[in-house]
């Protein structure tokens, strides 16, 4: 299946010579433990949490200090070495593939909690610091950091920032984005930059907006300054059963209408639910066509206003069944399926392929229809889970990859989905970044025009184009070349995810 | 729409070739703000009108030119709003500008500023080419987001022809107390309130009295009046209030002496400098009142963790924005050469070297 990767030179022999001249530069100035560069070191890094693309790095880099990180820079710099920053690796799309001629600055020993500010309301912290263990450090002060991506237990705020990472709650909360205040680290050329500040602006342009989401091809982070907000006293959610997939939709639509804006709100279509219902057992309504999950926080008593303003809205909307979470232990009860549906998915089928899309919500029903009617066309199932709050999509086109005619269709259904993404006015990626996977979509979703400024911004932060090359953006030629998108599986001897045990969305 | 861009790309087109700077102007109600005004005038106010708005997506897409009141009336009519409360400075305020100038008013400390709701942006670069980043949906990581840098750009980058915001809904509740405390004791409530779960979404002190708006659920922003235990305003009188000062219509605003922003952790203590200061933002904005030089206001913002802006008024020959670490004025400058390689548009407007 070599000839269905979407990479050139995925698997070109790493050049011994340039090999032993970028470890030797680099053991100039870093213990031996953070170089690494024999194959069975460096085979762990080969990939992120998109299997499909593999990698063995040239070399990887482990630096310990901001010092460190700069020369490794300035070296690779000098020595025109493509460099590859890493988070924790969990990433789900390829933005961390490694460079077969360079090397990954893997961000690992950056763990520490450098400051609390809990009057100010502020952490700062090392990139490798896990999201989660944000939210724990500063529990005892009342206060956590908002962005939950699904993946929080294991991801890094590195790897957030890089991604502009969500979560279920970013409808009320925000995004990665709108919860980080300054952003410290380095251009490829080893220039000390810091963007933000910790007041609420800083002069000039907006770097800061800039740097979240550019997915590592602008500069490498070092010190991340999050804002911190007060825990909510009460949390409650209520789960509501519908008959029809585009009631439910239109019942997401009826409670953001009713000036609403619940602390979390997803659907998860009848195929989605039965998956995760063998899976995790919460007690989900199993005649449901749809579910809708939508959960309410802040004081008690306004919680007990909100959820009953809820109920009213989506008895009105044709709820068939609904039930109110009456404690914590039930209210993540509810959550545990819609959290597990990736690895529940996962056990009902060899393989799958999630996609990432955001739509207008009012396109949803039209969009559900498209994709009932690819699965007809491929002779493909595609449960759905959705971000209804917000338009994100994701749906699992469930294959077999040891099928070559299965994997050529899952290809096509795939392309077809993110596509109509764009066609209903969306986009192909709304929360898992464009990658290496999504890098010929970009072609579709943007003129030539737009794709040259995204190139002359590059090259304002990285003149010689080495940090993270071949991600994100694609060149003017990969768009002539590209005919279609081209999706690879992972080997059927390994899960789908390298951390299957992880919730995902 | 269409007419109107194309109309606008030959203009921009024609002064790049003769390299005749570019003034892009809709109403001029922020003329008075930042660097100086050069070049031609270009009237984007012809690019008018409201695009695409469906309540229930939370998203507006409004043209350049389209009156900010305007946007704000097609809002309440579905009871929503643009949450940064974005100051007017004069009945002519658009979309653009708005967008351009980057300034949000007193719920920006709880709700976000301008660029925290900027989906998407349809410009004209420093060529003419008309291009869009970003889009009309919530959750979008495809490409740099050249949407929120183009927000607080001031027209540098580009002639902003349309742009999609997030809205939100206005709070079912809101109730504004009035308290009397002292600077310092002030600065250190507003920031432990904060910290805890109370729906406050406004603060403002000035000489010895601060003023708290707190908006959400009835029920949320009663049980918190009741704990934070100040004087209830009259709605009306309430209303005036907030609207003076996103406005800048008070009476501390008044006169002639230069008024400095001062951007600067929320909780950094009260900027010893003479002259009359207003706080808002739960501390994290202040307004001074004061003729001490530039020099001196900035190192004072930079011991508070922040910067200084000549926001209104005073000696703006040196540049009215806080000046730039190298690295990062290098990646200014050559980011405007990157939109705009002729330097055409509102040149020297924000830094006086682009």
């Amino acid at each position: 299946m070599g000839e269905a990767l979407p990479l050139e030179n995925i698997d070109a022999r790493i050049d011994a010579a340039r090999q032993r001249d970028v470890a030797r530069a680099l053991r100039a100035f870093l213990p031996e433990r953070c170089v690494l560069w024999r194959e069975e070191e460096t085979r762990p890094f080969e990939c992120d949490g998109l299997t499909a693309y593999r990698r063995v790095p040239m070399v990887v880099a482990l630096p310990e200090t901001e010092e460190q990180v700069q020369r490794i820079l300035k070296t690779c710099h000098a020595m025109e070495v493509p460099v590859v920053p890493r988070g924790a690796g969990t990433g789900l799309s390829g933005g961390a593939l490694p460079p077969g001629d360079g090397v990954l600055l893997a961000m690992a020993k950056f763990m520490r909690v450098v400051r609390v500010d809990p009057l100010a309301r502020v952490a700062v912290v090392q990139p490798g610091v896990r999201n989660a263990a944000i939210s724990d450090v500063v529990a005892p002060f009342g206060l956590y950091y908002a962005p939950d991506p699904s993946s929080q237990i294991a991801c890094s705020i590195g790897g957030n920032v890089a991604e502009n990472s969500g979560g279920v709650h970013c409808l009320k909360y925000g995004l990665t984005v709108h919860n980080v205040l300054r952003v410290r680290g380095y251009t490829m050329a080893g220039e000390p930059v810091d963007f933000g500040a910790e007041a609420l602006d800083a002069p000039g342009y907006d770097l800061l907006a800039l740097m979240i989401g550019s997915e590592g091809l602008l500069a490498v982070a070092t010190e991340i300054t999050v804002k911190l907000l007060p825990k909510a006293q009460v949390a409650r959610v209520v789960m509501a059963s519908f008959d029809d997939v585009e009631k439910a939709g239109d019942a997401a639509a009826a409670i953001i209408a009713a000036g609403i804006i619940p602390a979390g709100l997803e659907m998860m279509d009848g195929a989605a639910t039965h998956a995760v219902e063998q899976f995790v057992h919460a007690g989900y309504d199993l005649e449901a066509a749809a579910i809708l999950l939508c959960e309410s926080d802040g004081t008690a008593e306004e919680v007990e206003e909100e959820i009953a303003r809820m109920e009213r809205v989506l008895e009105r909307a044709g709820a068939t069944r609904m039930s109110v979470s009456r404690n914590e232990a039930e209210r993540l009860k509810y959550w545990s399926g819609r959290k597990a549906a990736f690895p529940a998915v996962g056990r009902i089928s060899p393989d799958y392929y999630c996609m990432d899309g955001t739509i207008p919500k009012k396109r949803l029903g039209e969009m559900l229809n498209f994709i009932a009617s690819l699965e007809k066309k491929y002779g493909l199932r595609c449960p759905n889970v959705f971000h209804a709050g917000d338009g994100n999509l994701h749906p699992l086109i469930l294959f077999d990859a040891n099928d070559a005619d299965q994997l050529h269709r899952t290809e096509e259904f795939a392309a077809e989905v993110l596509e109509k993404c764009i066609e209903v006015g969306g986009t192909i990626t709304g929360e898992h970044g464009v990658g290496v996977e999504k890098i010929n979509q970009m072609c579709t979703q943007f003129r030539p025009d737009e794709l040259a400024t995204f190139r002359a911004v590059k090259r304002v932060f990285d003149a010689k184009g080495l940090l993270n090359p071949g991600k994100a953006v694609p060149t003017l030629h990969r768009c002539a070349e590209y005919g279609r998108m081209h999706v690879r599986r992972s080997s059927p001897d390994r899960s789908a995810l390298p951390h299957p045990e992880l919730p995902r969305f | 729409m269409d007419a109107a861009a194309r109309d606008f790309a030959e203009r921009v087109r024609d002064a790049a070739g003769r390299k005749h700077a570019l003034r892009l102007r809709g109403g001029g109600t922020k003329d008075f703000y930042g660097g100086p005004l050069a070049g031609e005038a270009l009237d984007v106010r012809v690019c008018a009108g409201i695009v695409d708005y469906e309540p229930t997506e939370l998203v507006i897409t409004a043209r350049c030119g389209t009156p900010l009141a305007e946007l704000e009336a097609a809002l309440a009519q579905h009871q929503q709003m643009l949450a940064f409360e974005p100051p007017h400075f004069g009945a002519g305020a658009t979309l653009g500008g708005c967008i351009a100038a980057g300034l949000s008013g007193p719920r920006r400390a709880s709700a976000g500023a301008v660029r925290d709701f900027v989906l998407g942006v349809r410009i004209l670069d420093g060529r003419g080419r008309d291009l869009a980043f970003g889009g009309q949906v919530m959750k979008n990581v495809a490409g740099y987001d050249l949407s929120r840098l183009i927000a607080g750009s001031l027209g540098t980058l580009g002639l902003i022809l349309e742009a999609s915001l997030k809205v939100l809904p206005r709070p079912a509740a809101e109730l504004t107390l009035k308290l009397e405390m002292p600077e310092e004791r002030a600065i250190e409530t507003l920031n432990r309130w904060a910290g805890q779960p109370l729906p406050i979404s406004a603060s403002a002190w000035h000489d010895g009295d601060l003023a708290v708006r707190l908006s959400g659920a009835a029920s949320a922003v009663h049980a918190a009046a009741e704990n934070l235990d100040g004087e209830r305003v009259d709605e009306a009188q309430a209303a005036r209030f907030w609207s003076a000062l996103r406005e800048q219509t008070d009476s501390f605003f008044d006169g002639d002496a230069p008024l400095w922003r001062l951007s600067v952790r929320s909780h950094a203590p009260r900027i010893e400098l003479p002259g009359a200061q207003l706080i808002e933002w739960g501390g994290a904005l202040r307004w001074l009142r004061t003729r001490a030089d530039a020099a001196t206001v900035r190192a004072a913002a930079s011991r508070a963790g922040g910067h200084a802006t000549l926001f209104r008024g005073g000696d703006r020959s040196a540049g009215v924005f806080a000046p730039l670490p190298p690295e990062s004025a290098r990646l200014h400058r050559e980011l405007k050469a990157a939109f705009d390689p002729a330097g055409i548009l509102n040149p020297a407007r924000l830094y006086p070297d682009f």
